[in-house]
């Protein structure tokens, strides 16, 4: 499966009458099969407004977004998207948010049970988000996107305001889940570090309106990218070849 | 729960009502204001003959029925109108209209053109209690948070699975209120309906007793009503509040 990209570009009416005001520009990409691309970017440059688009929210933009090819099973795409924040509806408990998600036959896959295991969450199936820290719920917004088991995973600045250990280990996870399954992954974030941890391929996006400025592979293992040093020499190799991009995200 | 203090402290409002019954009706001295204990007797003498029963019935039964289709009808518009702007702005004259026409004008219009039978009675009641229902629907289907519709569609929830478990659930504060509101308002309307044109049911009796001047059966009616009507209210309405909001902290 493919996703293309091709010159969509947004805008939104503003408030002075008739007038426009551009979100995203002519945008165009094509993210390959099994793909983990890191889009990066100022705040308020679009990246929201793309993945919207991208997941199917929002229909009123020019260009084209396809996603190329049927899934493994011959079905239709299936799209996990996980939100900045975690959008678990609160009168439904951890286990019957992830239920509502799926049909009967992956229910009684035994897939809730393994993802809850594997996040260590299996204490707290019973128990309703509000009752859970913002770290958890984030852990099961995380569940409840890997548990449709998704061709494209979307996920919008998943790990934000989480203290270092517990973005991590859901980092861990998730490229954990991404080695073994291989879908294609969208992540935006505004930290270059956090891209350089999990990107094959990194998406550099100017401030409003966003236009794709940059597309560059990440070519360190990832097994070596826990070291310091590696980061360094990628940040100065990134400097060297584009010298405006470090002030700008 | 109750404590034994506001036990005692019921207990005592009403015994004081009780004495100043008593002491009213001792004073007056007068069939056209009985005592309670007299009203009590009339009240089992009319359960002993099952007449009673048989009225009540009859008038619960235009209760339910009235109440379950104003809450269908009303809550199926008060969502169309509460996510549909054009809808609304198109149908908010009439709504105004409806909330202010006086229930008796629906109840002799109806009995006019659809005749002196049953269905023109709970229609008419209905006809009376779907603007209010439809008022405090759209409210709540106004507020609707956005982000659960947005992973709903992201995840391609069907359309039942949204109504049911994320527009429903949200709603519940509302449907609540439009319940417990609804009936106070249903079963005065009810007695109308019935006074006007049925020949059963617990208006049609008040009306008979007014005619005699049977004030003690007027009041044995009232209140084995009202405590028919109150136990609907503790009895269903009030646990199903508790229970839709359980997950609330």
């Amino acid at each position: 499966m493919q996703l293309q990209v091709d010159f969509v570009n947004k805008t939104f009416p503003s408030f002075e009458k008739g007038g426009q005001v551009t979100a995203l520009g002519k945008v165009q990409f094509v993210a390959n099969p099994g793909e983990f691309l890191c889009i990066l970017g100022p705040s308020g440059c679009g990246k929201t407004t793309l993945l919207n688009i991208i997941a199917g929210l929002d229909s009123h933009f020019d260009g084209k977004v396809s996603l190329i090819g049927n899934n493994s099973e011959g079905c239709v795409p299936r799209i996990g998207y996980v939100f900045q924040n975690p959008r678990l509806l609160p009168w439904r408990t951890v286990e019957e948010n992830l239920q509502l998600v799926l049909s009967p036959k992956q229910i009684h896959s035994g897939i809730i049970e393994e993802l809850l295991v594997s996040t260590e969450l299996e204490a707290f199936r019973k128990t309703y988000p509000p009752q859970l820290s913002i770290g958890m719920q984030r852990r099961v917004a995380l569940v409840r996107a890997f548990s449709i088991q998704p061709d494209l995973l979307v996920m919008d600045e998943p790990f934000v305001s989480l203290d270092k250990p517990m973005a991590d280990f859901l980092r861990g996870l998730l490229l954990d889940y991404w080695q073994d399954r291989k879908p294609i992954v969208l992540f935006v974030t505004h930290q270059l570090a956090e891209a350089f941890q999990l990107a094959g391929r990194l998406l550099v996006f100017s401030s409003r309106p966003g236009t794709l400025i940059l597309d560059v592979p990440v070519s360190v293992p990832y097994g070596k990218r826990k070291y310091q040093n590696k980061y360094k020499e990628f940040v100065k190799q990134l400097s060297n070849e584009y010298p405006l991009l470090l002030d700008m995200i | 729960m109750l404590s034994g203090k506001s036990i005692r402290v019921s207990l005592l409002s009403f015994v004081s009502l009780l004495s100043l019954w008593q002491l009213g009706a001792f004073w007056a001295d007068s069939r056209l204001f009985p005592p309670p204990l007299k009203v009590l007797e009339v009240l089992l003498e009319s359960i002993d003959e099952g007449e009673l029963q048989y009225h009540i019935g009859h008038t619960m039964f235009r209760v339910a029925l009235s109440f379950a289709l104003s809450m269908m009808m009303g809550i199926g518009i008060g969502i169309a109108l509460g996510r549909s702007r054009p809808l609304d702005r198109f149908f908010d004259s009439w709504l105004t209209l409806f909330l202010n026409v006086p229930a008796l004008v629906t109840i002799i219009l109806c009995y006019v053109w659809l005749g002196l039978i049953e269905a023109a009675a709970v229609l008419a009641v209905a006809i009376n209690k779907i603007p209010n229902v439809v008022v405090t629907i759209r409210e709540g289907a106004r507020a609707l948070e956005r982000d659960y519709l947005e992973m709903a569609q992201s995840f391609r929830l069907s359309r039942y699975t949204v109504l049911r478990h994320i527009v429903l659930p949200q709603l519940a504060p509302f449907l609540v209120a439009t319940s417990r509101s609804g009936l106070a308002l249903i079963w005065k309307i009810v007695l109308v309906v019935e006074l006007l044109g049925r020949s059963n049911g617990v208006g049609f009796q008040l009306h008979l007793f007014f005619q005699l001047f049977d004030i003690a059966s007027i009041l044995a009616y009232t209140i084995a009503f009202v405590m028919l009507i109150q136990a609907l209210e503790y009895g269903i309405l009030q646990p199903l509040e508790r229970r839709v909001n359980r997950w609330r902290r």
